[in-house]
């Protein structure tokens, strides 16, 4: 379970979206602590993806502010919040297929040798990225056989545990995860949520969105309910049935702001 | 790791029964002459083949090689012979149009998103049309040594090996440690298996795909000069069967059309295959029409097998 006294990490505050005559996000809000899961759940079309998106720098905002840790950020494109310690696992592009374990975990932050090899011939030091990307997946508890065989060679359940295994590996505060267990049957689901249970327990702050209610309830600290381009409510998951929950989504009641968790 | 490995263990295989084959029908064929003029004939293509592989490698394709490598050698004859330049000056220049014609189709691809097919199928006409004005159609003779300077041999043992083909081993040994010991070389990978996947993962996908076809740009300048050597002139007319020929040595070589897969050294084996199948059946006086027909049926053949083996 997370803290519930600990300082907020992640927050938004009046996000707003259009596309045209869409309106995607209606100014929104968003928080997120340092070290819980939040699920953000809601019904087709009711902005999730554009929030998050908005989170990871996918989108840009019409208007609205984004804080991390206490600063004002603005970001311009993914690398931006990589680099400011966001990371994202999105659905159906985590990885590349042909490449192997290690290869996909430092993809795009690759090590190179030390002293003049490195530096002037830029080759990589393989070894060091391979041994430290079985240290990794050992810590997190994923058992690989090699960590040089082909990503396409696992299961599905594997492959996205190593892709949320990359985002651990390099988010300084948060990690953004889209619908992780869609694809995935019963028992590979349930490896995939302990493992995100394992990253919300190495201090990291976890944004699961997911249509799957059963796991959004099995792992949330909090759930924030998005409606119409706006949050509709943010509640303590053990604080409201799963269908009441639905009924928010679906707009069929309002959720009483008593019975909510905003800080502010 | 182990299908890694077969991929390239199956061209292999096939160049070795080729060899043995072509040995048994003729006696001719396993003389270090005779396989040092293999190499000769390969090496134009097989430095090609290169700039091909790092391409296809990307999920793309350089239908223009051929034809800037023509463009080239053009350039390189006529600065030389014409304007009476400096004839290592002459190279670097034909080298830079080459480049350049190779950034042309990587500015193409990434600013205006086109389809590579599409981008170096009409480079691939210009290049020629442009060969042709600028060469009045003309072949160019009476070249300065240097021009031809890579078409000379050195004896290992009593053969002859051209530097040439040399020079062709030396590059593939280059490509060889970039594609597979540097981040450049494993985002080549990287963008071929998934572009917007490697684009969220960090990597500069757009200067990645221009310095690729600007690499393919390069070898078709190396190319050219290896051309110039092995004929002694420059001629308008070269590269067209060369064009076709990479990709044919490419996907024998086991890289995938799909991009994202494959080895550059397969590439070297690929176009050994040709080179071994044009030879072998010369010595055994079979017509160059049938040469061309077994061509094409072990391209069908090579990509069958490659479809096959990623089903199973």
């Amino acid at each position: 379970m997370s803290d519930p006294t600990a300082p907020l990490v992640l927050e938004a505050r009046g996000l707003a979206k259009c596309y045209g005559h869409v309106t995607a996000l209606d100014g929104t809000d968003f928080e997120v602590r340092g070290g819980e899961i939040m699920a953000v759940i809601g019904d087709n079309g009711a902005g999730k993806s554009s929030l998050i998106k908005a989170l990871s720098g996918a989108v840009i905002p019409d208007s609205g502010e984004i804080w991390l840790d206490g600063a004002r950020v603005e970001f311009s494109g993914p690398i931006d919040a990589r680099r400011a310690g966001i990371e994202t696992v999105y659905q159906d592009l985590a990885l590349a297929p042909a490449m192997s374990i290690a290869e996909n975990l430092f993809l795009g932050r690759e090590h190179r040798r030390p002293g003049i090899a490195g530096s002037l011939l830029r080759l990589l030091d393989r070894q060091r990225m391979e041994r430290e990307a079985a240290e990794h997946l050992q810590q997190l508890g994923i058992g690989i056989r090699s960590i040089t065989q082909a990503v396409e060679t696992l299961s599905g359940g594997q492959r996205q545990g190593i892709a949320v295994a990359r985002s651990a590996a390099f988010a300084r505060h948060v990690v953004i995860l889209d619908e992780p267990t869609a694809a995935l049957g019963v028992k590979e689901s349930g490896t995939v949520l302990d493992l995100i249970t394992r990253v919300r327990d190495r201090g990291l702050s976890v944004i699961l969105i997911s249509h799957n209610m059963p796991h959004v309830f099995a792992l949330a600290d909090r759930i924030h309910i998005q409606r119409l381009g706006r949050r509709a409510a943010l509640v303590n998951s053990r604080d409201i049935a799963m269908a009441d929950a639905v009924a928010v989504m679906t707009g069929a009641v309002e959720w009483p702001a008593t019975l909510q968790t905003n800080a502010v | 790791m182990i299908v890694r490995r077969l991929a390239f263990a199956g061209p292999l295989v096939a160049l070795l029964l080729a060899c043995t084959f072509f040995a048994l029908q003729s006696p001719r064929f396993l003389t270090g002459a005779n396989l040092s003029l293999v190499l000769q004939q390969v090496m134009v293509v097989g430095v090609l083949a290169i700039g091909q592989t790092l391409v296809i490698l990307t999920g793309g394709i350089d239908l223009a090689c051929g034809m800037i490598m023509a463009l080239g050698s053009i350039t390189m004859s006529l600065l030389a012979v014409k304007h009476g330049w400096h004839p290592a000056v002459a190279i670097a220049g034909g080298m830079g149009v080459t480049t350049l014609a190779g950034m042309v189709n990587g500015l193409l691809v990434t600013r205006i998103k086109l389809p590579p097919f599409i981008v170096t199928l009409g480079t691939m006409n210009i290049a020629f049309a442009v060969t042709q004005l600028v060469s009045r159609a003309q072949t160019f003779t009476d070249l300065p040594p240097l021009l031809t300077w890579l078409g000379h041999s050195v004896r290992v043992a009593n053969t002859p090996i051209a530097y040439g083909a040399l020079a062709m081993l030396l590059l593939y040994g280059f490509a060889f440690v970039l594609l597979r010991e540097t981040a450049a070389g494993r985002h080549v990978y990287a963008v071929g298996n998934n572009l917007e996947s490697a684009r969220l993962a960090g990597i500069n996908t757009n200067r990645l795909l221009l310095s690729v076809y600007m690499l393919s740009g390069l070898c078709a300048g190396v190319a050219a000069l290896l051309s110039i050597a092995r004929t002694g002139v420059g001629d308008p007319q070269s590269g067209q069967t060369e064009n076709l020929d990479t990709v044919t040595a490419v996907v024998l070589g086991g890289t995938s059309l799909f991009g994202g897969r494959g080895l550059v050294v397969g590439s070297l084996v690929g176009a050994l295959i040709v080179g071994v199948f044009r030879n072998g059946l010369t010595l055994m006086g079979v017509s160059s029409v049938y040469q061309i027909l077994v061509t094409g049926v072990l391209v069908i053949l090579a990509v069958a097998t490659d479809q096959w083996s990623r089903k199973s």
